[in-house]
């Protein structure tokens, strides 16, 4: 479908944005922090980690959220990643005008978030496990257990786990009554979210949407999963050269958390009250690699599909020049995780889907910068892009040294660079196989 | 001009519950009147509110017999979430009459695998308690914490490597893409009990807006484990049933003395299917999915485990589906509501129900499961959605148990055994912790 040719009702603009990052917790700050090649890496404080295999990651810092919420009582057993929810989304809705006047029918706003489960409560949890265990039978004592759950852990604090409590918390400071989902496909999910929400848009379900993810996995068990994987950097350097997307020395990606919310509407919604689109959104892709569990198809088949969808649907050619003479797209926001495997083979699904054209296209991670902040990621990235429209500058891809042969394109190495930004991709892929593309071009009446 | 929306088929069911696996298990235990909720009898729940649950037996599900034989050695990998699931996958493929590459490693599959996509819901699945106590064994202090140290030196090695991807959400989809070879859009829903519901109506979306012909589509859970109960219990869910008391008995959906649920274990996955699909290979199918909509209650504890005010908005996302499917609140003759018995959920599903029916509501048959196979977690509204089809095809209701004072809530839910029925539509709505509800339409296939 070629955006220029839909109607109105039919497209879709971004008309808020706002995010809560290791970097900052609002657009200014957290951009030009990225406009420095800034880092967020530091030593782990979330918990003991001296002894872990990875012991740095990059943690929000500082973040209040009284100030983002009319009535901190709503919200009082909010989770870490509820919290994040609600300060990234407050910017969004204010950023849209939303705050001065609200959508008149709550049942024409909606909330698609790719969002995280909340952080266990590690040390009763864990307490509870350990202290139920029966030595003697090789396994836990169910009674035991249940003496222990019920008195060690909390009622509030455990609801406040399930993965849809950043959208409950949204929805009650927003009053939002329309269709609402959370999805969670890992490293993809608010990739997947915000294309999932032009869907809802497009099919006339809501006329607002508040769009993103917050996630964070900075706790024990979290980096446990990981580290087992070995999927983390488990470097014993400076915290700060740890995420090398695309580098020769990558060892890993380094954990982030965090929070991005987008208000998406129809142009025709957004023309209506009067707000100003501050970029399109105009294609998705959406693919599955049923590979293998553990690894990711090596010829970067479904990233490749994402891709290629995403493009189809905007009605761009990637193999086609401009009449500036550059590729018609300018920008890819990589997934980028600085793992051996998936920063060589989103380069070949890269070069598959843009074929000569791979090298001209700059696309570099931000998570070189920010850390991996899985289930937010992608929604952090979009703003990026759409930042990145707004002032003709890409982010960098820092700490890229030394190049390897198997990634060979322009990943933006170290500094920023000015360019004439109009239309970006912005990839998400995550673990277990599913990818996510979302394609954001500048807005043109 | 809008571009007439494609129609969607649901040309399988795959429904799993504590009858066993697939759609004639389900079928046959619901019309008899039996009961699958049993004492948990794989370890000890005596020191938690409900004793019981409808469990699938390890005869009914032998998952290394339902996965081809190359993919085995992955079951090792697979949360009692993620058999489930897959479980259903193959039920749903079969009774569909799709030849995958989990049927049929190397054949040409009836569906092309990027044209295939899989979309489940799933819930929150805590680590198995066994593996993780006993890895932690060398890691405790003297008196019983954790020592996080040394976890970190050397604890944390005793958990298989891939430990992490046994509790993924996402994983239930992973295998079921892997198995089935569907390269098309897939996602994963997790919106406690409305997830099936909402990953049926994004199958439904993906099928209309022409990104996939046909999808494997609903939700699985299992919730008997301790972190299941437990958090159940704090969000005041489940029916008190000590040792030795009577599960069915004590989920009572719609009557006045309702007191809480029973969990099950289970779901259901349904081939979506595009109506030019399903055509064109001579599929004979289920029921149409008709319509889809879904709505957000705003609760007064914010988190959604007080839904007693979430009547209008349940009310709202059946009105929604009912206009999304062109039908009229006359032209449907039954309701499968989420029929707990947790009462708050049963009075708000008991005031839409008014709302939306009036005074065909006191006679409207609702269909309630929940005394034969439990609440489901995010299968529900997927298992909901299988028996639905399966009434239209038949043209009959299921038995339904423990129920004797529904009229008081204007609402006809008391039990009976199975009879004969004309149903033109039956609605399916769930409305799961958290105040996400999901509705749908399905119709009979003339």
């Amino acid at each position: 479908m070629n955006a220029r040719r839909a109607a109105d009702t039919e497209r879709v603009v971004v008309t808020g944005m706002g995010w809560v990052t290791p970097l900052g917790h609002d657009l200014e700050t957290v951009w030009s922090a990225l406009m420095r090649g800034a880092c967020g890496m530091a030593p782990i404080t979330r918990f003991d980690a001296r002894t872990f295999p990875t012991t740095f990651a990059a943690e929000v810092k500082d973040f209040d959220v009284r100030p983002f919420v009319r009535d901190i009582a709503m919200h009082a057993n909010a989770g870490i990643n509820s919290q994040f929810a609600l300060g990234a989304a407050a910017q969004a809705w204010k950023q849209a005008h939303l705050h001065q006047s609200p959508p008149a029918n709550a049942r024409r706003v909606g909330i698609y978030l790719g969002a995280g489960e909340g952080v266990i409560d590690t040390m009763n949890y864990l307490a509870a496990n350990i202290r139920s265990w029966d030595a003697t039978k090789g396994r836990t004592d169910g009674a035991a257990w249940a003496k222990l759950g019920h008195s060690l852990l909390q009622a509030a604090r455990e609801i406040e786990q399930e993965p849809n409590m950043p959208l409950a918390h949204i929805a009650r400071e927003f009053n939002v009554r329309g269709p609402t989902s959370n999805c969670l496909t890992a490293c993809a999910a608010s990739t997947q979210a915000i294309g999932e929400a032009c869907s809802i848009l497009r099919g006339g379900e809501a006329d607002v949407m508040i769009a993103g993810g917050a996630h964070t996995m900075i706790h024990v068990l979290g980096v446990t999963g990981f580290n087992r994987l070995t999927a983390l950097s488990t470097s014993t350097g400076d915290p700060t050269k740890a995420s090398r997307p695309f580098d020769m020395t990558r060892g890993g990606f380094v954990m982030g958390e965090g929070a991005g919310m987008l208000i998406l509407e129809t142009l025709a919604h957004a023309r209506t009250r009067g707000a100003k689109p501050l970029a399109e959104v105009i294609g998705f892709g959406s693919s599955a690699d049923s590979y293998r569990i553990t690894d990711i198809e090596p010829e970067g088949r479904g990233a490749a599909a994402a891709m290629s969808q995403a493009l189809a649907q905007a009605g761009i050619d990637p193999r086609a020049r401009g009449s500036d003479g550059r590729p018609l797209v300018h920008y890819i926001s990589a997934h980028g995780t600085g793992t051996k495997e998936n920063d060589s083979i989103e380069t070949v699904a890269v070069k598959r889907v843009f074929g000569d054209l791979a090298k001209e296209v700059p696309m570099s991670s931000v998570k070189s910068m920010l850390g991996h902040l899985i289930a937010a990621a992608g929604a952090v990235e979009f703003i990026t892009c759409v930042l990145a429209i707004e002032r003709g500058m890409l982010p960098p891809t820092i700490n890229y040294s030394t190049p390897d042969p198997a990634c060979d394109l322009d990943y933006v190495p170290n500094t920023p660079r000015a360019s004439v930004v109009r239309t970006c991709l912005s990839n998400s892929f995550g673990f277990g196989g599913q990818n996510d593309t979302v394609c954001v071009t500048a807005f043109e009446g | 001009m809008p571009v007439p929306m494609r129609r969607v088929l649901i040309t399988g069911v795959g429904p799993v519950s504590g009858f066993g696996v697939g759609i004639d298990a389900l079928w046959d235990g619901l019309c008899s009147g039996a009961t699958a909720i049993r004492p948990i009898a794989a370890w000890d729940a005596s020191g938690f509110i409900s004793t019981v649950a409808a469990t699938i037996a390890p005869e009914q599900l032998d998952i290394r017999a339902v996965v081809p034989k190359n993919y085995r050695k992955a079951t090792k990998v697979m949360a009692r979430d993620i058999e489930i699931a897959v479980a259903a996958a193959a039920s749903a493929v079969q009774s569909a009459g799709l030849v995958t590459r989990g049927t049929a490693e190397g054949a040409t599959p009836t569906i092309a695998p990027a044209r295939m996509g899989c979309h489940i819901g799933a819930g929150l699945i805590p680590a198995d308690s066994d593996e993780l106590a006993a890895a932690m064994q060398s890691c405790q202090t003297a008196d019983g914490s954790f020592d996080c140290g040394e976890w970190g030196r050397t604890g944390m090695n005793n958990l298989t490597p891939l430990w992490l991807l046994k509790y993924l959400p996402n994983m239930l989809a992973c295998h079921v893409t892997i198995i089935h070879d569907c390269q098309g859009p897939s996602n994963t829903i997790t919106c406690a009990e409305a997830s099936g519901g909402l990953s049926i109506g994004e199958s439904m979306r993906v099928i209309r807006r022409g990104d996939a012909d046909a999808c494997l589509s609903g939700g699985a859970e299992s919730k008997v484990n301790y972190m299941g109960l437990l958090r159940q219990t704090f969000a005041q869910r489940l029916a008190r049933v000590p040792v030795g008391g009577d599960g069915a008995a004590a989920v009572r959906p719609f009557d006045p003395t309702a007191d809480g649920t029973v969990l099950g274990e289970g779901g259901g996955l349904l081939v979506l299917e595009s109506a030019e699909s399903a055509t064109s290979r001579g599929a004979a199918a289920w029921a149409e999915l008709r319509g889809f909509a879904a709505t957000q209650c705003l609760c007064e504890d914010t988190v959604g485990a007080d839904l007693s005010n979430a009547g209008d908005d349940i009310a709202a996302a059946v009105d929604g589906a009912l206009q999304q499917a062109g039908v009229c609140a006359d032209e449907v003759d039954a309701v499968v509501p989420m029929g707990s018995a947790i009462a708050c959920v049963d009075a708000a599903e008991a005031h839409a129900l008014r709302t939306i029916f009036g005074s065909r509501a006191a006679s409207l048959p609702l269909i309630t499961v929940a005394p034969q196979v439990g609440i489901v977690g995010a299968g529900t509204s997927a298992l909901a959605a299988c028996v639905a089809a399966r009434c239209l095809r038949e043209q009959r209701l299921p038995a339904r148990l423990s129920t004797s004072g529904s009229k008081k809530l204007g609402v006809d839910a008391d039990a009976r055994g199975a009879i004969a029925a004309s149903l033109r539509h039956v609605v399916v709505t769930t409305t799961g912790l958290g105040g996400q509800s999901a509705a749908m339409v399905l119709g009979r296939i003339a």
